[in-house]
């Protein structure tokens, strides 16, 4: 017993090790920052600035609405493309052309659509050469929820699909057979039991549109301002690290809040 | 003596077939209402598919299914008047044992008082009374599955579809189980389509069985006829314990099998036809060798219980399983006796229709 839990410990070295140097540490170093003003005294002063200036409230208001936009688009176009998905004959091989392109970099897929929506992108040439002419499609709050919805529907969608997926057929079977019509089926019994999955799904939309940054100035062109292009510009514009840390640790509030509202409540086998 | 009813459930040459693989031969029969059938058959011999035929969840690729006398290939499975219980329940695992008794009659928009009162009578029935509240994680395997026979009827179904509910229980609560679902049957006096494999779960609850092979129906008839004459090598083996061999007929009511003539009470075959002869292993006695038809030798026996399963040997080398209720010893020579009723002829690719009308020929005089 003893020699398995120093084996037990012994594993677990790798893994607390890199919690310890890139996540516990970090965030140790967030929070003395936040807690800090230029001259290196204590002060909360940085909190009370994000509360009473008419900056940052705002900001934060605009973060949380495009992120619920964002997340509520992706779940919308995921959960009837899970359950479709799920009753598919080559469903693999679907769940496959949706995975792939998570393999391929963000930043790659970003320049892309800088490509596609452009002027002179595929898209304008097509609208041009059926007599509509060429429109800006780019740099706005539309062209940046599109992308933003592109890139996160792949993590909506696969925890949904998995959920749903789990679901015993014999149960929509048993629905069926006791009369319910599919829109029933759906509503008393896919969406309860694959409600999991979408927490999940809910999760991992949500938390990082919270803080998307690149997006909104490739593809937003700055005309949206999130709090996580707010911590780029003090970061590394102002210089100004404690403010920075500060719109940090509020918005891993913001992230734990929503994790808190979304945890999975009795686990049902 | 039958008065013709108007049958509640009709196949007509219904065939099907996935990806080249034909599961269903032009299969026709009728059901009457308010009995107690069985379809029973080896796994993929088409039983569940028959099940699935008659609730809508499969569509036959050809001929026609007729309920109360009216086609309903194209009717969907939540308009149908029928209600399954799942071999593995399949309940609702999001709702309470209320509500998934309830799912039906709400689904009819019924009042609530009368959901209610429903619920509760289908609970009763079933003796459930106090489990309303309860999840259904709470529940054991035999309680889920009463709630799943609570939950299909329910909804008043006219036929009730049981694929192999029974499967997942344990000897002794199968078969109290059995009772309950039989006494349930009476009470309502609705029709019940059971599906299982465990020939002896056939025998015990049905008034009719068919007995399924390959995608077809080999036989149909009472418990007691399908067992005293089954019609092929198939039935004889699934159905019970048996001794099949070869032999030949000589007559009618003379068969001639390892090397000597028996009589029997079979009859209207060709004369000298080859035949398999079928000796059911309760109906062998094992008897002092001057007093038996055939000499054997014991070569193996195991106690089970409520009788001894002996393994007997002729001197042609033909093995005998034997029932017996006393003990033999292992390598004693012995006669081995049966009378003429205990001797059931099969003729070759013989076919229902045919098998029936033979039958009628000899035994209707």
């Amino acid at each position: 017993m003893k020699d398995n839990s120093r084996a037990k410990i012994f594993f677990a070295i790798p893994y607390i090790s890199w919690l310890a140097v890139f996540v516990i540490v970090p965030i140790g170093l967030l929070i003395y920052q936040s807690l800090t003003n230029v001259q290196g005294s204590f002060t909360l002063a940085n909190f009370h600035e994000f509360i009473t200036s008419n900056v940052y409230l705002p900001m934060a208001f605009n973060s949380v609405f495009y992120a619920l936009i964002i997340t509520l688009i992706t779940f919308m176009i995921s959960f009837p493309a899970a359950y479709v998905l799920s009753h598919l004959k080559h469903r693999q091989l679907w769940l496959m052309l949706i995975i792939l392109p998570t393999w391929i970099n963000v930043l790659l897929k970003t320049y892309a659509f800088l490509g596609l929506l452009s002027k002179s992108g595929i898209i304008n040439q097509l609208f041009s050469t059926f007599g509509l002419g060429t429109h800006n499609l780019l740099f706005n709050h539309v062209s940046f929820i599109f992308v933003a919805v592109y890139l996160e529907l792949p993590f909506m969608l696969l925890p949904i699909y998995n959920s749903i997926n789990e679901i015993d057929p014999d149960i929509l079977k048993a629905s069926r057979d006791l009369g319910a019509k599919p829109i029933n089926t759906l509503s008393q019994l896919v969406f309860p039991l694959s409600i999991n999955g979408i927490k999940s799904g809910i999760q991992a939309v949500f938390i990082p549109s919270l803080s998307l940054f690149m997006l909104t100035t490739l593809i937003g062109g700055n005309k949206v301002m999130t709090l996580g292009s707010a911590i780029e510009l003090h970061f590394i514009v102002t210089q100004n690290w404690h403010m920075g840390s500060t719109i940090a640790i509020i918005l891993i509030l913001a992230m734990a809040v929503t994790m808190y509202f979304t945890r999975e409540r009795g686990k049902r086998k | 003596m039958d008065k013709k009813v108007l049958p509640v459930i009709e196949f007509k040459n219904v065939g099907l077939s996935f990806d080249n693989n034909t599961i269903l031969k032009n299969v026709s029969f009728e059901i009457e209402a308010g009995q107690f059938y069985t379809l029973l058959g080896p796994s993929g011999s088409g039983k569940s598919t028959i099940l699935n035929l008659i609730s809508g969840q499969l569509s036959a690729d050809a001929g026609e299914i007729l309920f109360d006398g009216k086609v309903i290939n194209n009717i969907p499975a939540e308009s149908r008047r029928v209600n399954t219980v799942f071999q593995n329940y399949a309940l609702f695992p999001n709702m309470t044992v209320f509500d998934n008794v309830a799912f039906g009659p709400k689904l009819k928009k019924l009042p609530k008082d009368t959901i209610k009162a429903k619920v509760r009578e289908m609970l009763a029935l079933v003796k459930l009374e106090a489990f309303e509240n309860r999840a259904i994680q709470e529940l054991s395997g035999g309680q889920k599955q009463r709630v799943a026979i609570a939950r299909a009827l329910a909804n008043e179904p006219d036929v009730l579809l049981l694929d192999e509910p029974l499967s997942a229980l344990d000897y002794k609560l199968r078969k109290q189980m059995q009772s309950e679902l039989r006494a349930i049957q009476k009470r309502l006096g609705i029709t019940f389509i059971f599906v299982t494999h465990d020939q002896e779960e056939a025998l015990a609850m049905s008034d009719w069985i068919f007995i399924m092979n390959d995608g077809k129906i080999q036989q149909n008839g009472t418990p007691v006829d399908i067992y005293d004459e089954p019609i092929n090598h198939f039935v004889a083996d699934f159905i019970g314990e048996s001794n099949i061999v070869n032999g030949v007929m000589k007559q009618d009511y003379l068969v001639n099998f390892v090397g000597k003539d028996f009589e029997n009470l079979d009859a209207g075959m060709r004369p000298n036809e080859a035949v398999e002869v079928v000796l059911r292993p309760e109906d062998l006695d094992l008897v002092p060798i001057e007093q038996g038809k055939l000499v054997v030798t014991i070569a193996d026996q195991s106690f089970r219980g409520d009788f001894y399963e002996i393994t007997a040997i002729d001197d042609d080398g033909n093995e005998w399983k034997v029932q017996a209720t006393n003990p033999s010893s292992v390598g004693a020579r012995v006669g081995l006796d049966f009378g003429p009723e205990d001797i059931h002829v099969m003729r070759f690719n013989e076919s229902e229709d045919d098998f029936d009308a033979r039958i009628e020929s000899y035994e209707g005089e």
